[in-house]
């Protein structure tokens, strides 16, 4: 354990709620882009090829298993593969209005990752270089991670019974601090692959857009979507729209097929982070903290006050049973003194008495077999 | 007096487990699945997950979420629903049904963290979560929550076993008078924690909008799962005293059976009102979100079963047997009900998850995933049945009668 760990352990054994409301308070205030010197790549997905010479590479500089077909079969991209613990880098054919298209697959690295948000260990961090990082030593392999990346990215090895972990694209980062290109980005024999701080690469995409009219799609996947990620893609547009199609306005504004989600990309994500979605829940988190037990206790004192005041009216309602109980034995008792005199008045007293005690005592026991 | 007839442990004869060596076909089925889940345990810790489980990375939570986790949970609710009922909202005649109502919750929030270790990658590091805390996620709110609330459904059940145990070593009589003068303040705390974990176990899927169909996927999913916890609470109470009273009628006392009818009836009313309420929720949410053209879908059809068969149904059924104090009725409402909130977590955890993926690439639960969630589900009956036999949880114990 290093001195930070040690920390991080002091530090959250005691304030581990105060640290919630402090991230939950400071998430409302992100901006966007937070490391604005990081690092992405521009995957132009006009120039891909489908040689899987990226995933070659990959699978070297990474020191991943043997796949069991070899790299040099392209016929594997036909079938929909996704990324996996032990193919971090997958590319596939994808139809787009009619044409193959090849996409590279890995993870894309997003501004503020909704893995990182969703892991409750802090296994993920998004570093200044651009890259999210993944820690497996605290990893305690809940999966949600998985759960949470919009894009299907991480893997995990199932196969592993001591020291399963989440495996995905590490943007090459030992390479990057060695000043090497992530190793799919130097294979790349098209130049599908464009390496370079993320502001130069937005930059690139636009002018690869104004420059070429017709060929791409004016839409730069990962600017903003899932609140923006360091991988980028650029995707063809449709060939020209047939003449018919011209007349009808609307239709120019929002182009018949969304050729993004033609290549697997999710266009609804949204531009907010993920992790965003989940702070308004969390944020409820210290107001139920507060209220309830003001709520509850407040419940609490209703009833017990209420409880107070029913057993205080039913004892005045059994003391003024009992006086009249004994006013109308008085009575009685002075009636029967007047007509049949003090002998007997004795005995209807005393006869009285003994019957009411009686009642009470079989009361009593009654009550007392109901608690 | 009832008690007579049932066994009330003593200084000399402290266990009376003599029930669990009889061949009753009950015995003989459970001890074959506890022999079973032993075997696919081990296979688990040794050969790993992907051994026994149909996960993948597209769906990294299965049944051992869905339903251990996520039906465990919520069915547990019973223990805050009737802790609160009894001692905050006043109503003493539950008070005898406080105690099997703990019991249940404790076990089963106990057995959610043991079925959990089966499911994580590093059960080991599950502390973790305290050490590095990722305090942006769900889950470690849910894990914090959960952690909590056990060690509070420990204290509130350990009464119990205090008042077993106090007749060989009386110094225990002192701790159960300290606990039973914290039952207050832990009920309330307990409620706390409830509504914060079990609405956050609906909040782990607001990261996920494009998995989750748009029918269950809302902003309000965390009041979703709270709401029929409630549900859940209230009907667990009712099926379990329906068990109960098949199983261990003979440990129930003269005042848990009176009062076991008036329970169900009132659990069953509050059930009938939230249960509408849940429906109301839910098909308002469905509205405000435009997710009408849903409905006429396949997704919307399975939709419609959950909101008319297992939301609606049972919601009438409670009512009918509440307002003509029908225990079948209550008992029907209580199933109905306890099967919907499963639906509904499997919806959400497997059904509608992953939903635009193609059939090939989705999820079914393998045999042993099965066997192994049955597995758990036996456990806690087993445990269940060793702590009534031996503690005064359906009965009161003679030695403390002092009451409420």
């Amino acid at each position: 354990m290093n001195r930070r760990k040690f920390l991080t352990f002091m530090g959250s054994a005691g304030v581990i709620s105060a640290l919630g409301t402090a991230k939950v308070a400071k998430a409302g205030v992100h901006t966007f882009p937070y490391y604005p010197n990081s690092y992405g790549v521009l995957h132009d997905t006009t120039r891909c090829i489908g040689c899987r010479r990226c995933e070659e590479a990959c699978n070297i500089v990474n020191k991943l298993p043997k796949p069991e077909k070899p790299f040099a079969d392209t016929t594997v991209t036909h079938t929909k593969r996704r990324t996996s613990a032990y193919a971090w880098t997958v590319v596939n054919k994808y139809q787009v209005n009619g044409k193959d298209v090849f996409r590279k697959l890995q993870c894309f690295h997003c501004n503020d990752p909704a893995c990182a948000s969703a892991c409750f260990a802090k296994c993920f961090q998004k570093q200044p270089d651009g890259s999210v990082t993944y820690d497996g030593s605290q990893c305690v392999g809940c999966r949600y991670c998985m759960v949470a990346c919009p894009f299907y990215v991480p893997g995990f090895q199932y196969d592993e019974a001591f020291d399963p972990l989440v495996q995905k694209c590490t943007f090459c980062e030992p390479r990057l601090k060695e000043g090497k290109l992530p190793g799919c980005v130097e294979a790349c024999p098209m130049d599908a692959l464009t390496f370079g701080r993320r502001s130069d690469l937005l930059n690139l995409a636009r002018a690869r857009i104004a420059e070429n009219p017709g060929k791409y799609v004016n839409y730069i996947y990962g600017e903003h979507d899932a609140g923006g990620t360091a991988w980028m893609v650029l995707a063809p547009a449709a060939p020209a729209p047939q003449p018919a199609d011209t007349k009808d306005a609307p239709k120019e504004t929002q182009p018949h097929e969304d050729e993004f989600t033609q290549l697997g990309l999710d266009r609804h994500l949204g531009s907010q982070p993920m992790g965003e979605l989940t702070y308004g829940a969390l944020g409820a988190v210290p107001m139920i903290v507060a209220f309830w037990p003001v709520l509850f206790g407040g419940a609490y004192a209703i009833s017990k006050r209420r409880e107070a005041r029913y057993k205080a009216e039913k004892e005045a309602h059994i003391e003024a049973t009992k006086n009249d109980l004994a006013a109308a034995v008085d009575a009685a008792v002075r009636k029967i003194e007047e007509t049949q005199g003090p002998g007997a008045a004795d005995t209807a007293r005393r006869a009285m008495t003994e019957a009411l005690q009686a009642r009470e005592a079989a009361n009593v026991a009654e009550h007392g077999e109901d608690k | 007096m009832a008690e007579h007839s049932i066994v009330i442990p003593t200084r000399d004869k402290l266990f009376n487990i003599s029930e669990f060596f009889t061949p009753t076909p009950g015995n003989i089925i459970s001890g074959i699945i506890l022999a079973v889940g032993l075997v696919i345990t081990i296979i688990r810790f040794t050969v790993g997950i992907g051994a026994v489980t149909n996960l993948d990375d597209n769906q990294p939570w299965g049944l051992w979420i869905g339903f251990d986790l996520l039906c465990g949970v919520c069915l547990a609710a019973g223990g805050y629903f009737t802790t609160v009922a009894c001692y905050i909202m006043g109503q003493k005649h539950f008070h005898s049904a406080c105690r099997p109502a703990v019991l249940t919750a404790f076990l089963g929030y106990a057995f959610v963290v043991v079925a959990l270790l089966y499911d994580l990658g590093h059960p080991l590091r599950l502390p973790f979560m305290f050490f590095f805390p990722g305090t942006t996620s769900v889950l470690f709110e849910v894990g914090l929550c959960v952690a909590t609330y056990l060690t509070v459904l420990f204290i509130e059940f350990s009464i119990a076993p205090l008042e077993w145990l106090s007749c060989r070593f009386p110094w225990l009589i002192k701790w159960r008078k300290v606990l039973v003068m914290c039952t207050i303040p832990l009920t309330i705390f307990g409620v706390t924690l409830s509504t914060l974990h079990q609405s956050s176990l609906g909040s782990l899927y607001l990261i996920a909008p494009g998995k989750l169909h748009p029918l269950w996927y809302s902003p309000f999913i965390p009041m979703f799962f709270f709401v029929s916890s409630m549900v859940a609470g209230a009907s667990m109470v009712i099926f379990e005293g329906m068990l109960a009273h098949k199983g261990v009628h003979h440990y129930m006392d003269k005042t848990h059976l009176r009062e076991a009818n008036e329970v169900s009836f009132a659990f069953a009313r509050a059930a009938s009102f939230i249960l509408f309420a849940y429906f109301m929720l839910k098909l308002i949410d469905m509205l405000v979100q435009a997710n009408l053209p849903y409905v006429f879908t396949g997704y919307g059809a399975w939709w419609l079963v959950e909101m008319f068969g297992f939301i609606l149904l049972p919601a009438l059924l409670y009512a009918k047997g509440a307002r003509d104090r029908s225990l079948t009725f209550c008992r029907l409402g209580a199933v109905n009900a306890v099967a919907g909130i499963v639906l509904n977590r499997f919806t959400v955890s497997m059904i509608a998850f992953n939903y635009t993926l193609p059939s090939a690439e989705r999820y079914f639960p393998s045999i042993w995933e099965i066997c192994i969630s049955m597995f758990v589900v036996t456990m806690i009956i087993t445990v269940y049945r060793f702590v009534v036999y031996n503690m005064p949880i359906l009965y009161e114990h003679p030695n403390f009668r002092d009451g409420h």
